[in-house]
């Protein structure tokens, strides 16, 4: 194989996986890991590390790969990243560490997510996960530590209350976890994991992997306590009382919704809702389970991130013809390119440069059709993108039963309006200096509900870096 | 605190009328917590939807909610016996009912929604204000916890067919008392049309409404915008989430037209659910 190429991941074909919910990446399998492995130049300067938002040793963990040793590569990628079996499957690889590998200049860039799934996927078939994952410990907290082990004792003492599940929550509280520190999870949903359990579609992202790292998490003896809306059931006051340090990683949460005419019509759907419904509640197995969802023959999808496509592929599954309507170009599209790709191949249909105006109902309160207005690309905006501008007389409808809106979401005031001594800033997000600590000197916060909707990787980085910042308070 | 401790078993549960039933359940959490007002949200098996019910009363260690059969899940609530325990509580959810000095009062209760008002009565009697309860149903068998309110200045119970108190329904009952008394403030709490219809008298009487939104919810937390309404002021019309904005909301600028359309949302999926869950179980003899 030339050095250029990748090796293909083997995938589920559009047919198959059209009709059901499996994962539709089927990983690579030894052999084929070990190719790809060895296509990669082990740069003394890796610029691919440098993609990576908590800077794993890529070179590292991939030359152990090479040499068959997965133990010791698990070991690596586990030190830099306590969800790598996750990060693998749904990071955007190509904005990141991909994206910056030097192949990219003469081919295509190492397959570096596939093969961080491959180690984080064999070490939990070999049973080895656990035992690495409670000796990992991040870099940052081993320095802190390192000559002074005393401290190490002091921490054993501590207690500290993560709120939210998510990939901040989880991360923050197995850092503190391994280093014995008393850690309590308290999650406001039936299921831990946040936007990974209610967000992100079992064919991207199957449920198990998830609750593997949560079980990992029990083993580290932290406690997972779920059911519990931290602000009514527990309130800030208490927390501070009874815990030394307090994380927050609530995510950001709330759907924004277009506001158009129509928006309380049945059958307009925030995408959170339908992606809830569907992943969550198993909505897709109605009657079997007892959440209903409206199915829908014709659904439009409004946006062009992740949670766009996911939307739109749920849909597609549940046996509708969709389209996805966005008001840019493909180019400008911010979800995983992957996925358009995907989304492309199982029949999605793309309006680009194309944004809904009003939605239609009947006289029942449903909705019939969706009209919408041509647009063009004007002058850029602050984002440096060209901002959208609308085409006078170019309305026109889509007929639809079904609308999913997927326009991004907003802070989420649920826990903050309990909380007003919480420093947040004009858009309602919680401030925080570089190691999460907020203008409360105990709590410190990480993950979406602190950047806005952003990435795994980086609600894991912050968890990480909160952490560190955590150990510093409790020990000085 | 850790999940055992929260071990939701069912301790007392009585029937209260045909498909209405009371059931005090363990959690010490939401026994403490819980203020007027304020719901959880259950889970009754592993593979149950997530349904929102009122805290009618709660004792430091436990809370108590009143259930009326409806559907499926309802209807599966109900069949449960002491000593069995809920999948998932979560709770309390919600901002508290305004509970303050505001002079005279009026409470109108209405079916189930008698339950909901009971703690917000209390608690407004004991913030000082002087009370007038409307509670209604259809017969005096529906007219439930009617001995629960003797706290009450004044109790106006009605039965559509006169078989206890006024005859006529709640609504008629608050338009008479509109007329004899003056009152700071009204909260109405019962069925969608129920509280429509008394938000139009309020609005007539320029007289503030709080009214208890029973919007299809799911996780009750902000995140998924399905039990989004319109409330409508004068000159601005906004989305507001039930979960977290409300439950409570001023009757007088709620865009009833589009909420209970909304309430019919899943209407065929659950009669489906329903026919298939009594196929499977037979005659709900437990109503
Ligand atoms: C559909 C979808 C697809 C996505 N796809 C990708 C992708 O492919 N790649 C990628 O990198 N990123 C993706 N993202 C973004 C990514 O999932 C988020 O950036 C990330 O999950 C943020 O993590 P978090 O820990 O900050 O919060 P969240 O994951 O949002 O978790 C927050 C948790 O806190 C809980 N909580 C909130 N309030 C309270 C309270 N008061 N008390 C107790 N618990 C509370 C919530 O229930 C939730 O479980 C996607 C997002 C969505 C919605
Ligand atoms: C804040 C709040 C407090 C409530 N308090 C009480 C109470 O104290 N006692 C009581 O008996 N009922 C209460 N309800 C209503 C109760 O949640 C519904 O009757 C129940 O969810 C119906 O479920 P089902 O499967 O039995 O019936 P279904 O046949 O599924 O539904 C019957 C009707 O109930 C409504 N409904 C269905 N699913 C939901 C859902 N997930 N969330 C909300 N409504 C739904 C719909 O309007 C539907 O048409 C409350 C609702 C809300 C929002
Ligand atoms: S964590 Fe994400 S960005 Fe970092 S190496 Fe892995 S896949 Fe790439
Ligand atoms: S930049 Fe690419 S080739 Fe170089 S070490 Fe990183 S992954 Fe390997
Ligand atoms: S129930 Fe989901 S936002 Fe209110
Ligand atoms: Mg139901």
């Amino acid at each position: 194989m030339a050095v250029k190429d990748r090796v293909p991941v083997p995938e589920l074909e559009p047919s198959v996986r059209k009709g059901n919910f499996l994962e539709v990446s089927q990983g690579y399998t030894f052999e084929l890991a070990h190719q790809e492995a060895q296509r990669c130049l082990q740069c003394k300067v890796p610029t691919c590390v440098s993609g990576c938002p908590v800077g794993i040793d890529i070179p590292g963990f991939i030359k152990e790969i090479v040499k068959g040793n997965l133990k010791k590569s698990y070991e690596i990628l586990k030190s830099y990243n306590y969800l790598p079996a996750i990060c693998g499957r749904v990071c955007p690889q190509e904005v990141q560490c991909e994206g910056a590998c030097v192949l990219n200049k003469i081919g295509k860039p190492i397959n570096i997510g596939a093969l961080e799934r491959f180690v984080a996927d064999f070490a939990s078939q070999e049973g080895f996960e656990d035992e690495v994952g409670r000796l990992s410990f991040s870099e940052g907290i081993s320095k802190e530590l390192g000559n002074a082990p005393r401290k190490l004792t002091d921490l054993r003492s501590k207690k500290v209350a993560v709120v939210g599940s998510g990939p901040a929550g989880l991360t923050a509280a197995s850092e503190l976890g391994k280093l014995g520190v008393q850690v309590h999870v308290y999650e406001a949903l039936h299921e831990f994991g946040g936007v990974l359990v209610y967000g992100i579609p079992e064919f991207r992202l199957p449920k198990e992997i998830v609750k593997r790292e949560v079980l990992q998490l029990e083993t580290l003896g932290v406690e997972l306590i779920k059911n519990i809306p931290v602000g009514y059931a527990i309130h800030p006051k208490e927390l501070l009382e009874k815990y030394d340090a307090v994380f927050i990683g609530v995510g950001a949460g709330t759907p924004k919704f277009m506001g158009i005419p129509g928006s309380e019509l049945n059958g307009v759907y925030s995408a959170n809702e339908f992606l809830t419904r569907v992943n969550l509640m198993k909505a897709y197995k109605f009657p079997e389970y007892d959440t209903p969802i409206k199915v829908g023959k014709r659904v439009v999808v409004v946006g062009g991130g992740n949670t766009a496509m996911d939307a739109a592929r749920s849909a597609l599954r549940l046996g509708a013809q969709v389209t996805v309507v966005y008001r840019r170009t493909e180019a400008e599209m911010p979800a995983r390119r992957a996925e358009i790709h995907h989304a492309k191949e199982e029949g999605i249909e793309f309006l680009f440069l194309t944004n809904p105006v009003r939605y239609i109902g009947n006289e029942t309160g449903k909705l019939v059709g969706v009209e919408c207005i041509r647009m063009e690309l004007g002058e850029p905006d602050e984002s440096g993108r060209r901002r959208p501008v609308p085409v006078a007389n170019s309305n026109f409808v889509i007929e639809a039963d079904v609308v999913i809106e997927a326009i991004g979401t907003e802070s989420n005031r649920f826990l903050l309006n309990q909380f007003p001594d919480l420093k947040t800033n004009k858009y309602g997000y919680i401030v925080t200096n570089e190691y999460g600590q907020t203008s409360i000197p105990k709590v410190f916060a990480g993950g979406d509900i602190v950047t806005g909707s952003a990435t795994v990787i980086l609600a894991m980085g912050a968890g990480k870096k909160a952490a560190e910042g955590i150990v510093k308070f409790l020990v000085y | 605190m850790n999940q055992e401790e929260l071990n939701n078993v069912i301790l007392r549960k009585r029937k209260l009328a045909y498909g209405v039933h009371d059931v005090w359940i363990k959690n010490d959490l939401i026994g403490r917590q819980a203020k007027p007002g304020q719901f959880v949200i259950v889970r009754i098996s592993e593979k149950g939807e997530r349904i929102p019910l009122t805290i009618a009363e709660s004792n430091g260690e436990a809370f108590r909610i009143v259930v009326k059969a409806v559907g499926k899940s309802t209807y599966e609530l109900c069949s449960l016996n002491e000593g069995d325990i809920l999948y998932d509580v979560v709770g309390p959810l919600g901002k508290p009912s305004e509970i303050k000095y505001h002079g005279n009062v009026l409470i109108i209760g209405g079916g189930v929604g008698i339950a909901a008002i009971l703690p917000i009565a209390k608690a407004l009697k004991s913030a000082g204000n002087n009370i007038t309860v409307i509670i209604g149903a259809r017969t005096i068998q529906d007219l439930i916890l009617r001995d629960e309110f003797t706290f009450a200045d004044k109790l106006l119970p009605t039965t559509d067919d006169g078989s206890f108190g006024y005859k006529g329904n709640v609504i008629d009952a608050m338009k008479i008392e509109l007329e004899k008394e003056n009152y700071n403030v009204i909260w109405s709490i019962g069925p969608a049309i129920m509280m429509k219809l008394s938000s139009e008298i309020a609005t007539k009487y320029n007289i503030p409404i709080w009214v208890s939104l029973n919007s299809i919810m799911i996780d009750g937390t902000g995140m998924c915008g399905g039990c989004r309404t319109v409330i409508k002021t004068d000159n601005s019309e906004k989305i507001q989430y039930v979960c977290v904005d409300g439950p409570e909301f001023d009757g007088r600028y709620v865009d009833w037209d589009s909420f209970i359309k909304r309430l019919n949302q899943y209407k065929e999926q659950e009669k489906l659910a329903l026919e298939r869950y009594l196929k499977e179980v037979g005659e709900p003899t437990w109503l």
